[in-house]
């Protein structure tokens, strides 16, 4: 008897040395040593070629580059429940980038989300989509960033509260959340198809925006693809509850990626402008399997969406005015003095708009997408053939915006929004930068070898 | 019939609510400043400035000035006292053909009021939805410089002494 004090203690201290080896295991990854940065000569210009082509569908300029700094410099404030994480800098430069990252290092950070250091990195960069990507695709990624300008950039520290100040934390997300694997194709289905899924599910990262997340900021994936929010925006349900009144099919899709927009369904605009941009130049190839991958997420329609389809669309595409609905001549007068100029007629782009009959904008959950549009317009985007129309901040108080907002939900027979003028009065305070005009010049166009 | 407020004055106006600005300031009032470009709030040529905001008259219905305060070019100076940002221009010769001029003039004046001394991205990036065809844009960003100096100092004056 006398023994089981110590007995107890020594099991206790096994279970203790135990759990910190564990933890260790989890926690603690090594340094990968650094290199010299290699010279850009040093790299097979059609791997950086493809590696261009990758980092595009990566979209990963739209992170690691403020608007009108230096490509790939990093320093962007992606704001997120906990705080204020900002992007790194991916340049080559020796001190500030990832100048002196092997390739392992770097295959290491997109696999598992460790840096060169072998410091664990937040999941506001999607490794928990990157550990898909192969090997071969994150060497022409490697070749292509190494290539780029180096840029001495040191972005700003992570705002974060405690207790996601602790990368120790960020640890035990990965725990959680994160699993590894190499996409798995599935024999079944085309190749076509099996390129689209590995992509965006990988490095298209497309359910980082589109799938809603949890409490701890992971994607909820018993609903992917359901639609989330980002960025003051709302990326629409992408699959079978996609709120688009005419249904998807891949030809749509691939036409709407390509080109930016589509006759049924409008513009892509807010954080989906800078992935269409993207994909405008990559292989057209690449589009096609993401479209024919995405069509199968979205499903074919039920025959009853098919049949609503096709009413919205002839109806859109009948001369007929739009009927009055009670209650709100308002919002109907606004309509027809501000909007009908563009939106009711059948000009395609840029001389008229879509007919607001097509657009999720109307039949989404909330009135966040037609908000920051009615408000802020769409600017041109320099150098690019891209939609344009004015914004309305200047000339319409929230109310009114409200009420012409309201009036087309209700005309395009939706249940009314239960809070149209809280939601315009927030899009105009948290979109101040984008009712601001960007700076346009040179600097914010991609850099292309 | 409705009131509305252009440069200082009111005018009694018998339009339909739904009328764009840029007709009634054209067609009723004959203040021609405001041209009509596109008609789509796309190229700027309309715009003048209401509450102290650069708006596009084209696709701004008399319905939304109840109680506002509009300003074309006519109610910044005249041909014998011409406003700071008019001088500019004349000085700067930054017309060509000239139609998108008094545009320009109008989002410029509404920029420097709110910054008297714009940097060129900030000029560019206000302007950028006003289109020249001409391309006198290097002597329209330093006529809006100018403006911005004249308008801090004693040369702005005979402007400022006139009264609307």
């Amino acid at each position: 008897m006398k023994k089981t004090p110590r007995l107890i203690g020594s099991i206790l201290a096994l279970a203790a040395v135990a759990g910190a080896v564990a933890v260790a295991a989890i926690v603690w990854r090594p340094a990968i040593a650094a290199i010299e940065p290699p010279a850009p000569q040093s790299f097979d210009s059609a791997l950086i070629k493809r590696g261009r082509d990758l980092a595009a569908i990566g979209n990963c300029n739209d992170c690691h580059t403020v608007r009108g700094a230096k490509d790939f410099a990093g320093g962007l404030a992606v704001p997120t429940p906990f705080g204020t994480i900002y992007s790194s800098n991916i340049t080559p430069d020796a001190e500030t980038g990832i100048g002196r990252w092997s390739e392992a290092a770097f295959r290491r950070a997109m696999q598992s989300g460790v840096d060169r250091e072998g410091r664990h990195l937040y999941p506001t960069f999607p490794y928990d989509h990157f550990t898909n990507v192969s090997d071969d695709d994150n060497r022409a990624l490697y070749a292509f960033l190494m290539t780029r300008q180096p840029v001495r950039a040191q972005p700003r520290e992570n705002q974060l509260s405690f207790p996601f100040n602790q990368r120790v934390a960020v640890a035990g997300w990965k725990l959680l959340y994160l699993r590894h694997g190499t996409y798995q194709p599935d024999a079944t289905k085309s190749a076509e198809w099996n390129r689209g899924a590995y992509l965006v599910e990988g490095l298209a990262h497309c359910g980082a925006c589109h799938t809603p997340r949890n409490s701890l900021g992971a994607e909820r994936t018993q609903a992917s693809f359901a639609g989330g929010d980002v960025d003051n925006w709302h990326a629409y349900a992408i699959n079978s509850q996609s709120p688009a009144p005419v249904p998807w099919d891949a030809d749509a899709l691939f036409q709407y990626l390509r080109h930016g927009w589509h006759p049924d369904h409008g513009v892509a605009r807010g954080p989906m402008a800078e992935v269409v941009s993207n994909l405008s130049e990559v292989p057209e190839g690449d589009v096609r399997a993401i479209a024919t991958y995405m069509a199968g997420v979205f499903g074919a329609p039920t025959p009853d969406a098919k049949r609503r389809g096709d009413d919205v669309l002839a109806q859109a595409k009948s001369k007929e005015a739009p009927q009055a609905v009670a209650g709100n001549t308002g919002g109907a007068a606004l309509y027809a003095a501000a909007c009908a100029s563009c939106h009711g007629t059948d000009r395609g782009p840029p001389y008229g708009g879509i007919n607001l009959a097509l657009s999720s904008a109307f039949s989404g959950p909330d009135a966040r997408n037609a908000a920051n549009i009615a408000l802020a317009g769409i600017r041109p985007v320099a150098g690019e053939r891209s939609p344009i129309m004015p914004g309305f901040a200047d000339s319409m108080s929230d109310e009114q915006i409200a009420a012409l907002l309201d009036h087309l939900r209700a005309r395009f027979g939706k249940p009314a929004w239960p809070n149209t003028t809280d939601i315009v009065r927030d899009a105009r305070r948290s979109r101040t930068a984008s009712l601001q005009t960007p700076p346009s010049s040179d600097a914010t166009k991609r850099d292309k070898p | 019939m409705m009131t509305l407020q252009v440069n200082g004055q009111s005018h009694e106006v018998d339009a339909e609510p739904e009328t764009p600005l840029l007709y009634v300031l054209r067609d009723d009032l004959k203040l021609n400043a405001a041209k009509f470009g596109c008609g789509l709030g796309q190229c700027g040529a309309c715009t003048v400035i209401v509450d102290g905001k650069a708006v596009l008259s084209c696709v701004t219905p008399l319905m939304l000035l109840e109680g506002k305060k509009v300003t074309t070019l006519e109610g910044l100076g005249t041909t014998e006292s011409p406003a700071p940002i008019q001088r500019a221009f004349i000085e700067e010769q930054a017309a060509q053909c000239g139609y998108c001029i008094a545009g320009m003039m109008m989002r410029a004046q509404a920029l420097l009021q709110r910054n008297s001394k714009p940097t060129d991205a900030q000029i560019r990036a206000e302007l950028e939805l006003n289109l020249c065809r001409c391309g006198t844009h290097m002597r329209i960003l330093r006529a809006v410089h100018r403006a911005g100096q004249l308008m801090q100092t004693a040369d702005a004056s005979p402007a400022q002494r006139r009264t609307p």
